[in-house]
């Protein structure tokens, strides 16, 4: 378990070195912080350096290969005019998508002609989930690009790394975990915040969204940590099992 | 052949490596196959580095040159240099593909990688970009000892920034930091700008 602040990760970030949950935090922190963006490009640039001065004469046939290979190999559109957003982390994905899907409901309901009331409802709610995971995904983004933001991360027993993301200043933290597995049938992944021992809910993990980062519900107020455990679906008032990780969050 | 070609200098006549690109987003494959000679040698020396298998190295080359190619049209010179981006797509590869053989259970690889020593002259003994290669040596004496280390681990040998730790016995902040002063201490000597 380690805790560092966010901006002084580029060195490991640009070396591939950071897990998956943090390399996620730092580019959610990237799109937001510019000086920290610039130190990106200068040190990938440096590492670059590093791989040239080991360069080696490659054998020839190789170049046949790669030839042959790009000859039937197409190419990606450019930026643009792609589905979504060229960069940035799960939040702005996430906004692209949400964005996407209430256009699709919006056109699908439009499609029909002469509107029936049942179609307006769905399309109005489709909005309303649409515009609910928008408002969420801009919390994600803006706990990852606040000022004081810090992390922790730690293993969970799957093997699967999970990481948390603190803003004491906007009161919020983010839960980022890449390769949960899918949780047993019946059962639901629920966020937790450590009040000194005492486990407050934090809000369950969307199953659809289990690999991304989630904001925790409620304030962060004089939590000293966070867990996750597994519980019945619906979630608990308390935790039913032993947590598969506890996080403290760093001192600020 | 006393010059090393570095790449992306201005010391090759012809379209650079930046131009080029340019013109393998319009799906020349002419322009292409120029590209593959000024960057399949750090190409492959890096990813050999990585995964010293020679079999999978090649595997991999050719991986991140047909990258190169589909994903040309998005490269964005404002974000840096051609090289850069396309070493950094190298680097990007070759490490998932030593950490997914980690996942796989590889362990017995694994336990070779954190036994070796850091042996950054091995790399360079196979260097052939003379004087780029000199340079960077010449700066990477201006590290301490725990900043060199903590760079080339991960760079050169695709250990992730826990396993570096381990493997120095430091604490983890400790490899963080190091890994970006040390980076920024190079970026001073090399005169890199971005």
């Amino acid at each position: 378990m380690t805790a560092a602040d966010l901006h002084t990760l580029t060195g490991a970030y640009v070396l591939h070195a950071l897990e998956p949950g943090e390399r996620a935090a730092f580019e959610g922190h990237l799109d937001a912080c510019p000086p920290c963006a610039q130190e990106v490009r200068e040190l990938a640039a440096t590492a670059a350096r590093l791989g040239s001065a080991a360069a080696v004469s490659p054998p020839p046939a190789l170049k046949e290969q790669v030839l042959r290979r790009i000859a039937t190999e197409r190419q990606d559109p450019p930026r643009g005019r792609a589905r979504s957003r060229p960069s940035g982390g799960g939040g702005a994905r996430g906004r692209a998508m949400s964005r996407f899907a209430l256009a699709a409901c919006l056109a699908a309901a439009a499609a029909f002609g002469g509107v029936a009331a049942w179609q307006q409802r769905a399309a109005q709610d489709a909005r309303g989930r649409a515009e609910a995971a928008e408002q969420r995904s801009q919390a994600v983004v803006a706990v990852l690009a606040a000022p004081d933001a810090k992390l922790a991360t730690a293993r969970l027993p799957s093997g699967a790394n999970s990481t948390v993301v603190v803003s004491r200043g906007q009161d919020k933290a983010v839960f980022l975990t890449s390769g949960l597995p899918k949780a047993p049938r019946g059962m639901v992944y629920q966020l937790w915040y450590d009040d000194g021992g005492t486990m407050r809910g934090a809000g369950l993990m969307d199953p659809a969204t289990e690999s991304d980062a989630v904001l925790l519900a409620g304030p962060v107020g004089a939590a000293s940590g966070m867990g996750l455990t597994v519980e019945p679906a619906g979630g608990s008032a308390h935790p039913t099992s032993d947590p598969l990780v506890l996080l403290s969050f760093p001192a600020t | 052949m006393k010059e090393a070609v570095f790449i992306g200098g201005p010391s090759s006549a012809g379209p650079d490596l930046q131009e080029l690109l340019a013109l393998v987003a319009r799906g020349d494959q002419e322009a292409f196959s120029r590209v593959y000679d000024l960057a399949s040698g750090p190409v492959l020396g890096l990813v050999r580095s990585v995964l010293r298998d020679p079999a999978q190295s090649e595997e991999v080359v050719q991986e991140v040159l047909l990258e190169v190619w589909r994903t040309a049209p998005r490269f964005r010179s404002d974000r840096g240099s051609a090289m850069t981006w396309i070493l950094t797509l190298a680097h990007r590869r070759a490490v998932d593909r030593v950490r997914s053989a980690q996942a796989a259970g590889d362990r017995e690889r694994r336990a070779a990688l954190l036994e070796r020593t850091p042996a950054y002259d091995e790399v360079t003994e196979q260097v052939e970009a003379g004087l780029e290669r000199e340079q960077v040596r010449r700066c990477l004496r201006t590290l301490t000892e725990l900043q060199r280390q903590s760079v080339t681990l991960a760079y050169y040998r695709g250990l992730a920034y826990r396993e570096v730790a381990e493997l120095l016995s430091v604490p983890l902040g400790t490899v963080k930091t190091r890994m970006r002063d040390g980076l920024i201490r190079l970026r001073d000597c090399l005169g890199v700008s971005a």
